[in-house]
């Protein structure tokens, strides 16, 4: 009988499906959608201290292998959103709280406020990778990850995930200062900093210009980190970029991820898409005569 | 695929002294009540209804309201604006009689709906709101086609003085309709809903939220639990918006902060 369960730190998951911050996550009815939709846990809007209205549009194209967006952080701020978090503590899969900020203060600031209000784990993004002073600006630095992670811990006692940037030189080097830290997991990777464009309009087509590419085109470039990641760190991993298919998630667990996050698979695949990815990999550990998902966790590393 | 279609503007209408409709090249098929994202270059990319559904090209009605509006409004014929869609489900037309409410602009999203009744030999009414005269549009469009059509205007100069959800309550105590279709102010919509729910009218409504992306994904404008005004509306029937608490009350502005609907 296979089994799609799967256990991170303290937090236990039905399946190995997240879904990943940014999408379809700003009200508590939407996220509660998602997981009617079926995802194992979910992971709110990336929220900091004061109201953020983001970009004006356009913020979001499609490409020809992915999504290209520049939605520039924007949420309702942390005092607003708690009206959100007290809808989700009746829900029954792990609600992880995003937080953003440009200070260790300010990040431990807001992972309390994300405990207080009912969040079961905090990821801090620390890989945006178009909003000014926020995301990669800060996670590009071990020093600066490791204390942020270090302060963070010391704050609350919910497991604490850092969402990371392939936008480095090194993903290792940070993925090794959040462990130093004290990290209960690495997430890899935030959308890959990019830009498109337009040749009728001979500008970028984005209004903020650059912008976070992700799906399928960035797939490789996750696995890549992902693989990278587990052969020197030994907190989970939790694999982003790219997964819509069984078979993808698949991947990123042979390279040694615990469970996936699903961003732009809602897109390509509709809201049913965390069905669809289970259905998928239990058909896939069937014809590979696995039984539980820490079965085949991090094989391709061997 | 998702992304802005470049097209060059080829006619520009001056509908009233605040409206005006824009026809770009646009040959494929698009449903009444569908919208697109309309991108003017360095400014913004915003939601509008399709007014006008003719075989080569296509047309928006808008007032000018904010900075993107504003912008669009000085755009003439050659001009290049973007468009992404057609988007979004449109209004589901059945029935033999039909009533149409559509109070302020909500008429652009209306008429191609009325005109599609009409070309279906259906029994077609509707109901038009303004402030006054000098801001109704498409009266005579609507008439020329066959349409059945009442006024109202808040200031009595021309029609029914008074609401058009009041003129709409007269409308329905004399007849019957298989159906009502709806678009205006929320507020309008509301009561238009809450009459034809308690008389067990079948009815639609076409809502209007801050889109962002327009791709179901951002989730920027999601009502009445988790739907997605741009892809699982705009338009939502009767049953949906009498369940949906956001539905007269509330919107969300750009940071995800709700507004209350006043």
């Amino acid at each position: 009988m296979v089994n799609l369960q799967v256990r991170i730190k303290d937090l236990r998951l039905k399946n190995p499906t997240i879904l990943a911050s940014g999408v379809m996550d700003e009200t508590a009815d939407a996220i509660k959608r998602v997981i009617q939709s079926g995802a194992g846990a979910v992971v709110t809007k990336s929220i900091g201290r004061e109201p953020r209205e983001g970009y004006p549009n356009p913020t979001v194209v499609e490409l020809p292998h992915g999504i290209l967006n520049a939605m520039g952080l924007p949420n309702p701020g942390v005092e607003a959103y708690v009206e959100e978090m007290k809808e989700l503590t009746t829900v029954d899969v792990p609600v992880i709280g995003s937080v953003f900020s440009d200070s260790e203060k300010g990040f431990s600031f807001l992972a309390k406020k994300m405990e207080l209000y009912g969040a079961d784990a905090v990821e801090l993004n620390l890989s945006c990778p178009h909003a000014h002073g926020y995301g990669f600006e800060v996670g590009s630095q071990p020093d600066l990850v490791e204390n942020i992670v270090k302060t963070v811990k010391e704050t609350v006692k919910i497991p604490v995930f850092a969402k990371l940037s392939s936008n480095v030189t090194s993903i290792v080097e940070i993925g090794k200062a959040a462990e130093e830290g004290g990290a209960d997991g690495v997430v890899a990777i935030n959308s890959v900093k990019a830009l498109k464009i337009d040749v009728d309009l001979k500008k970028p087509i984005l209004y903020n210009k650059i912008g976070g590419y992700s799906g399928r085109g960035i797939k490789p470039i996750g696995v890549r980190c992902v693989y990278e990641l587990a052969k020197e760190i030994s907190i989970p991993i939790i694999g982003a970029g790219g997964v819509e298919k069984g078979e993808d998630a698949v991947e990123y667990i042979l390279a040694g991820a615990s469970a996936v996050e699903i961003g732009a698979g809602v897109y390509y695949r509709g809201l049913t898409v965390f069905k669809k990815v289970c259905k998928e990999i239990t058909e896939w550990m069937k014809r590979n005569g696995y039984n539980a998902v820490d079965e085949f966790k991090g094989v391709a590393l061997r | 695929m998702m992304y802005p279609r470049v097209v060059r503007i080829h006619k520009v209408v001056e509908e009233t002294k605040d409206v005006k409709t824009v026809f770009f090249p646009f040959d494929e098929r698009v449903e009444p009540g569908q919208f697109f994202m309309v991108l003017i270059p360095d400014v913004d990319e915003i939601p509008m209804s399709v007014s006008y559904l003719l075989d080569e090209s296509k047309g928006f009605t808008f007032k000018r309201v904010g900075d993107a509006t504003n912008k669009l409004f000085e755009k003439k014929a050659g001009d290049l604006i973007g468009v992404r869609g057609p988007l979004g489900n449109g209004f589901n037309i059945h029935g033999e009689k039909i009533l149409f409410v559509a109070g302020g602009t909500g008429v652009a999203s209306v008429a191609p709906a009325v005109e599609k009744a009409l070309s279906q030999n259906r029994e077609t009414v509707v109901a038009l709101g303004a402030k006054n005269g000098e801001e109704l549009f498409f009266v005579e469009r609507l008439k020329e086609r066959g349409a059945e059509v009442h006024v109202a205007t808040d200031d009595g100069s021309i029609g029914y003085h008074g609401l058009v959800s009041d003129l709409m309550l007269e409308l329905v105590e004399g007849d019957s309709f298989d159906l009502v279709v709806t678009c205006g102010p929320e507020q309008m919509m509301k009561k238009v809903v809450e009459v034809c729910s308690k008389k067990g009218l079948d009815v639609q409504a076409s809502l209007e939220r801050h889109i962002k992306c327009g791709m179901g994904v951002c989730g920027q404008c999601c009502v009445c639990g988790g739907l997605r005004v741009c892809v699982d509306g705009p338009v939502f029937d009767g049953e949906t918006l009498s369940k949906c608490r956001d539905f007269g009350l509330f919107k969300r502005d750009a940071s995800g902060k709700k507004v209350y609907i006043h």
